[in-house]
């Protein structure tokens, strides 16, 4: 079996049955480890209730006893064709930044909806930020069908709302499966009762989901630090796209110099010829000094290297206003930099407003552009996604992120 | 790139992010096979050279086999090694064995992690947790920030998105830094395996029994098992139907005693 592990974001509405849909398909397929089992119930009939799947996932006392979850969490779990790390997503409006930093982790995507209160806020919120982070594959869950009497109508009215919710973005679903995570109907294997449903089980749908993939692009690396050892200085970082070999000439963007790579080092391996996307490396480079953090050296000359770019931005923790100081970190880059917001929305009411963009709040999404104090080198999202990429902090704290457009 | 050069990869990229936050930084080093793991990785990371001290809190009460293995490898790996005791409660005779075993744990793990911090005044600690050990630890970030009262604020963790990890530091807080979090059981074994790195013979099979998850002698219960190499480990783990940390009494005792021990600092 591929070793790999597919990161998948369990996302949704708080109370839509993320945490317990979990819980659910590890105890249906056997993943749940016998004393883990026993602590869930343990834990649960001290909180005076049944077992309760959730519990697998939220494992702090506090989300146990007001039954929700407030962090993200991961579980790993095997199907016979491979392995998986689930990622499960808070629903709360509150924790965005938590669901945003579960769905960085992933690959693919389950957003779960609730049958019997359909589309709801966080519903629309997460889809629109999983399109944004450039989530490509994702699962939709038409979850407690059993309140609703199986009722294929509601199940194609909130299909319906999906298809046009997602319409206008970049993600298309590859499936919207009727389940009760509570029952157990279509988690772990098809359920014939629901006779007008044929496609998939959770299961099977999740077997089909797709690893993200990367194009070929050009050389770039960011330089993460320089380790004087002995009398070399070993310039440290990693590859964010490309490749690169010994002997080659590379460019050093911020000096709008050339330089030749010398060697490439690893501990106690010799000789290394090339090195490529994903690889922590050590470079001795030959025909610059003062190579320092924060650097970009670039197989090609064709990057941005700019002092304002346009961008899309999400906030998810507290408020932005006018004047605030934001500093952006973009790979290894950072700057002090000011916001100009041209538009702004809540993907839970898709409303444009072009009217009080002084002002961001948990959730909306902004156009901006964004002007920095000092230039950095960037390419578009799309092109180089680790390169076209960024977050903001306000006095020292993450509080939004953007893509390069 | 294999699975675990991917894993290697990442740990030497967070590795060297929190070297260059905090130069006042140090890593603690239980000799288990996790932290022993994380050690091999920071030699990676620096080339060989590891530029800052590596700290062992000494309990009094680890397997002999612990302390020969942490002297022989400070000396072969050639790293400063500072060794932490919480001399007071110990002389005063604290141990697991008097029915107070958070207490005892708090004494001569966080106590005397806290004596350490405090005396060398350091920024960040590297910690060799992993996200499968236990439902809290799955929760945890790679930059975990602590409050001057070692707390974690669980319920308030900053976002970590895109390998930009918070690190802005008040005056009276520090940080722990997880390299090896997206690290599972097997995967361990199978880079140790790989890497073809030391570790105590306690966790293969002697006599039908061997160590799990290794720490102070009193705490620790060995499991049923003919695991005698590292490959038999690889699959009797696979195959495994209990969790790992089910042979420490530590989280049996309490359902949220782990919670409560990481609340106060406890690693």
């Amino acid at each position: 079996m591929e070793e790999k592990a597919l990161p998948i974001v369990i996302t949704g509405h708080i109370d839509h049955g993320k945490s317990t849909l979990i819980g659910r398909l590890l105890y249906d397929t056997g993943i749940l480890k016998e004393d883990r089992y026993q602590e869930i119930t343990a834990s649960s009939s001290l909180l005076g209730k049944e077992t309760e799947f959730a519990f697998v996932l939220d494992a702090l006392e506090e989300e146990r006893e007001k039954g929700i979850t407030i962090d993200t969490t991961q579980i790993y779990f095997q199907t016979p064709k491979r392995k998986y790390v689930i990622i499960d997503a808070p629903g709360h409006k509150e924790f965005l930044r938590n669901m945003i930093t579960g769905a960085s982790y992933a690959d693919a995507a389950v957003l779960i909806i609730d049958s019997n209160e359909g589309i709801m806020e966080q519903t629309k919120r997460h889809g629109y930020l999983l399109s944004m982070v450039g989530i490509k594959d994702i699962c939709v869950l038409i979850n407690k069908m059993d309140l609703v009497g199986y009722s294929k109508d509601i199940y194609d009215r909130v299909v319906a709302g999906m298809k046009d919710f997602f319409g206008n973005l970049s993600l298309r679903p590859r499936f919207y499966i009727p389940i009760s995570a509570l029952k157990g109907n279509n988690v772990a294997k098809r359920d014939p009762s629901i006779t007008w449903y044929e496609g998939p089980c959770l299961f099977e749908a999740l077997d089909e989901l797709e690893f993200k993939t990367f194009e070929e692009r050009p050389f770039r690396f960011p330089v993460q630090d320089v380790y004087r050892i002995g009398n070399e200085k070993i310039v440290a970082g990693r590859i964010e796209s490309g490749e690169v070999a010994v002997g080659e000439t590379v460019y050093l963007l911020s000096k709008g110099l050339r330089v030749k790579i010398k060697e490439i080092r690893k501990f106690l391996e010799d000789n290394i010829k090339t090195a490529s996307y994903g690889e922590s490396i050590g470079l001795i480079v030959e025909g610059a000094n003062g190579i320092k953090r924060g650097d970009i050296l670039s197989g090609d000359n064709n990057v941005r290297t700019v002092k304002d770019f346009d961008a899309n931005l999400f906030w998810f923790y507290g408020e932005y206003n006018k004047g605030d100081k934001i500093q952006i970190k973009c790979t290894t880059q950072e700057s002090y930099c000011s916001l100009s917001i041209t538009e702004k929305f809540d993907p839970a009411t898709m409303d444009k407003k072009k009217e009080g963009l002084h002002h961001l709040e948990i959730g909306e999404i902004a156009k901006a552009k964004i002007k920095l104090r000092k230039k950095i080198a960037i390419d578009t999202f799309s092109y180089i996604p680790e390169m076209g990429r960024f977050i903001l902090e306000k006095n020292g704290i993450p509080v939004g992120g953007g893509i390069i457009v | 790139m294999d699975h675990l050069d991917a894993l290697e990869n990442k740990s030497i990229y967070i590795i060297r992010e929190a070297y260059y936050r905090f130069k006042n930084i140090a890593m603690l080093w239980s000799v288990g096979k996790d932290s022993t793991t994380l050690l091999w990785l920071i030699r990676k990371a620096f080339f060989g050279k590891i530029p800052f001290p590596i700290i062992h809190i000494d309990t009094s009460y680890k397997f002999p086999d612990m302390y020969e293995f942490r002297d022989r490898l400070a000396r072969e790996w050639n790293f400063p090694l500072i060794v932490g005791r919480n001399e007071e409660k110990l002389a005063a005779g604290m141990s697991p064995s008097s029915g107070m075993k958070l207490e005892c744990c708090t004494e001569l793990k966080t106590n005397a992690l806290k004596q350490v911090i405090d005396k060398y005044k350091f920024k960040a600690i590297f910690l060799g947790i992993r996200r499968d050990e236990h439902g809290i630890r799955a929760k945890e970030r790679y930059f975990s920030p602590r409050d001057d009262q070692f707390q974690w604020n669980y319920e308030n963790q900053p976002a970590e998105i895109w390998d930009q990890y918070k690190s802005y530091l008040d005056k009276e807080e520090h940080y722990r830094v997880h390299p090896i979090l997206h690290f599972t059981e097997l995967d361990i074994w199978k880079y140790i395996q790989r890497e073809k790195l030391p570790i105590i013979h306690l966790y293969l099979a002697k006599e039908g029994k061997r160590y799990r998850s290794i720490g102070c002698v009193p705490c620790c219960s060995p499991i049923e098992s003919s695991a005698t190499t590292i490959e038999d480990m690889i699959n009797e783990v696979a195959a495994s139907k209990t969790s790992e940390r089910a042979g420490r009494a530590q989280d049996k005792e309490n359902i949220y005693t782990m919670q409560k021990l990481r609340a106060l600092g406890y690693m």
